[in-house]
């Protein structure tokens, strides 16, 4: 009788509901959401634009305030790590660089890298970190991730100005491949943010993810092949190893500048393919449990 | 139809809270359930239930079927003791969560205030963070650019404008905060104790900018303790216990409902079972109010004494209370603190068992009107820890009679003041030194 009863009501003020729209004042209704058509509200992301270019603008300006050698962190990261590298696996280890000097060669992918995992490792404490916004007003909370995702892109810009430079320095000359960048960013941009969505929302319940993302990225950047050539492996499996979406990235950057021998083709395909499956799952998983957000976090 | 503003339907939400523990476990037992914990879990996330890291056994319902209607232009209070889900109601309408069932309809641009300063930066200047909570809280940039200097001039801030806020005193934080929330435009604002910040300079700018709001014919929802600034602010008060919606109706007789809290009288308030406001040392029981012949009445003769009254627990022996009442009168303001006086429990800690203090405020001393009571209990030593504070526990009414025998005297009109003491006058007369 009860669910009659209230059926019956939500079916009229449906009807009211299209009475108030000659009436200029938008309607919003507000109901327990159900099943994937309430996943799938994506445009909503749109109406706050402005919100992301702001939160997009902040993060940048707040990231290196109050440490001394601001900006140039986005550079040095990177940069050492790539010393590092040069030492032990290149000079000490031996560790092939398909005939390109090792520190360009290992540069060449630390760069889309550290944008990966940094923008991974953020973005991924960013809802936690915003937890004070997420329980006081409404906006897609899909904003917070990206937001933290895309400002990284200033610091990747920083350190592949760099890596032009030492391509001079080098005597490297970029093939006419290099097109192709914005394409290889834009792969590790959506796998960093398909993680991070992934990662944001369980945050959100289990701050052990947390003390797993360490690991994990250290992990994935021995799973790449940062520090050797994805060479060493034969076909059919250098495709296979595609399905790491970094793998893509990471021998796109090298082929697009370095002009390595092999082009990457079928396994870009295939690292693309895993990526945006991981982002639409992770948009997905994220709108499911975006609702609890505010009572959990 | 078409000039509701907001329709409420069956809303209802649910909440899990952690499984509560009992006290008296053993080791044993606490052991087993560290161990046990995580595989249980584990299972839970499996299928689905979990939702939150937190156990998940228990679930309460902190709104529950709350219907209601909000025209265009009304200002509406919501009043409700804590955890009457007066807040839960305020987040859902803001969409900042999700009803478990029900649905609300909302008519217009809505804006929600349930913090001055949401998203503030430290590191961010005035100005950066004007810009920012403004998008923030809904405002497009053009928006933001047009009313930006009516902003700065509100706060007051103007020197200061591209210092970082982390350098501001928390006065002028607080000015610039309320400063960019005051020049929201929506139709509908949603407003949840902004007023508990800030000195009284302060809160009374903000209560000033709340009735122009309403004046404006904005709809406005109004979440508050504050029961003076309710009854001053709104016309229709809505009263929430226990999630669900007690009274709706004109404010102050709801307001009036929820100082009684069913008892039928204001004047007296009584805890009996857990729910009773305490600490680890003392728990109240009772509030009263009671004429100078000892009968509870909310009725008071401005000429006679009033007595106060807090029947209350000690259930640990060895501490040094300070039982207290704080007045304050239906504009807000405080009128007194009153400290128990008794020489046999000064310095002197206390034992176990059941206590009644009293506390009598002497005739021809208070001013007329309406006067809230609040009842509190804190511990002198070892350490000042609150054992309960209970604002609006009860509420007396001060009336003159007007037979000339009170501090008024003849003169029957409108008298200001807090408080009316009948002072001892004299008046001497010397015809000849004009």
């Amino acid at each position: 009788m009860q669910t009659d009863k209230s059926l019956q009501e939500v079916q009229s003020t449906n009807a009211s509901l299209t009475l108030n729209k000659a009436n200029t004042l938008p309607v919003i209704r507000i109901q327990p959401s159900h099943g994937l058509a309430s996943l799938l509200k994506f445009g909503e992301l749109w109406k706050y634009h402005e919100l992301l270019y702001f939160l997009i603008w902040r993060d940048i300006k707040v990231r290196y305030k109050q440490t001394v050698l601001g900006i140039a962190w986005a550079i040095i990261q990177p940069f050492l790590t790539m010393v590092v590298f040069s030492i032990f696996f290149g000079r000490l280890g031996n560790i092939p660089s398909d005939n390109i000097p090792y520190p360009i060669f290992s540069f060449a992918a630390l760069v889309p890298w550290t944008f990966f995992a940094n923008g991974l490792t953020q973005a991924s404490n960013s809802l936690v970190g915003s937890a004070n916004l997420i329980k006081k007003v409404y906006f897609p909370r899909l904003i917070i991730p990206i937001a933290t995702v895309l400002a990284g892109v200033i610091d990747f810009i920083l350190a592949f100005l760099m890596l032009i430079g030492m391509m001079f320095y080098f005597n490297i000359i970029p093939t006419i491949n290099v097109v192709w960048i914005p394409l290889f960013l834009l792969l590790a941009l959506v796998t960093s943010l398909g993680v991070s969505l992934w990662f944001s929302a369980m945050n959100v319940q289990f701050r052990d993810v947390r003390y797993v993302i360490p690991f994990l990225t250290q992990f994935w950047l021995f799973s790449t092949p940062i520090a050797y050539p994805s060479s060493l492996l034969s076909e059919p499996w250098r495709t296979l190893y595609g399905i790491n979406p970094m793998v893509g990235v990471v021998d796109g950057f090298r082929w697009a500048l370095l002009g390595t021998s092999t082009c990457p083709g079928t396994m870009v395909f295939v690292s693309a393919l895993v990526a945006i499956l991981l982002m639409i799952s992770g948009a997905l998983y994220f709108r499911r449990m975006e609702k609890t957000f505010a009572d959990v976090i | 139809m078409n000039d509701i503003a907001i329709h409420v339907e069956g809303l209802s939400k649910k909440f899990h809270i952690g499984k509560l523990h009992g006290k008296n476990k053993t080791l044993r037992e606490t052991l087993t359930d560290t161990f046990a914990a995580p595989v249980r879990k584990a299972r839970k996330l499996l299928r689905g239930e979990a939702t939150g890291a937190s156990g998940l056994d228990d679930t309460i319902w902190a709104l529950k079927g709350v219907s209601f209607e909000v025209k265009q232009g009304e200002v509406i209070g919501i009043i409700g003791r804590n955890g009457a889900g007066k807040s839960t109601l305020l987040k859902i309408l803001s969409r900042i969560t999700e009803p478990t069932c029900g649905f609300a309809e909302i008519h217009g641009r809505i804006s929600s205030l349930l913090e001055v300063g949401t998203g503030f930066h430290s590191e961010l200047s005035g100005r950066e963070n004007i810009y920012l909570n403004s998008a923030i809280l809904g405002m497009k940039r053009m928006e933001i650019d047009k009313k930006f200097d009516e902003i700065v001039a509100f706060a007051e801030v103007e020197k200061f404008l591209d210092t970082p806020v982390k350098h501001y005193s928390s006065g002028m934080y607080l000015r610039l905060a309320f400063a960019v929330a005051a020049h929201l435009e929506p139709e509908i604002l949603l407003v949840d104790e902004v007023l508990a910040v800030g000195d009284a300079r302060f809160q009374k700018k903000c209560l000033d900018k709340m009735e122009t709001v309403g004046q404006q014919g904005r709809t406005v929802l109004f979440v508050s303790h504050n029961m003076p600034a309710v009854t001053r602010l709104c016309k229709r008060v809505i009263l929430l216990d226990e999630g669900r919606l007690a009274h709706d109706g004109l404010s102050h007789q709801v307001v009036s409902r929820y100082l009684s809290a069913g008892e039928g009288t204001t004047a007296v308030r009584e805890w009996k079972d857990l729910k009773a406001p305490g600490g680890e040392v003392a728990r109240l029981r009772a509030v009263r109010v009671k004429s100078e012949h000892g009968e509870i009445t909310e009725v008071m003769d401005i000429r006679k004494q009033i007595i106060l009254e807090m029947e209350y627990d000690v259930i640990k022996s060895g501490y040094v209370l300070l039982p207290n009442f704080g007045i304050i009168n239906e504009e807000g303001i405080p009128v007194f603190v009153t400290l128990d006086q008794d020489i046999k429990w000064r310095r002197q800690p206390r034992p176990e068992g059941h206590y009644v203090s009293k506390a009598w405020i002497p005739g021809n001393f208070m001013s007329e009107g309406t006067f809230f009571v609040g009842a509190s209990i804190v511990t002198l030593f070892p350490a000042n820890i609150f054992q309960f504070n209970e604002d609006h526990a009860v509420a007396f009414q001060v009336v003159d009679s007007m037979d000339g025998d009170s501090a008024r005297g003849d003169w029957a009109k409108k008298m200001g003041g807090v408080v009316r003491p009948l002072l001892s006058w004299n008046t001497q007369f010397n015809p000849s030194s004009i």
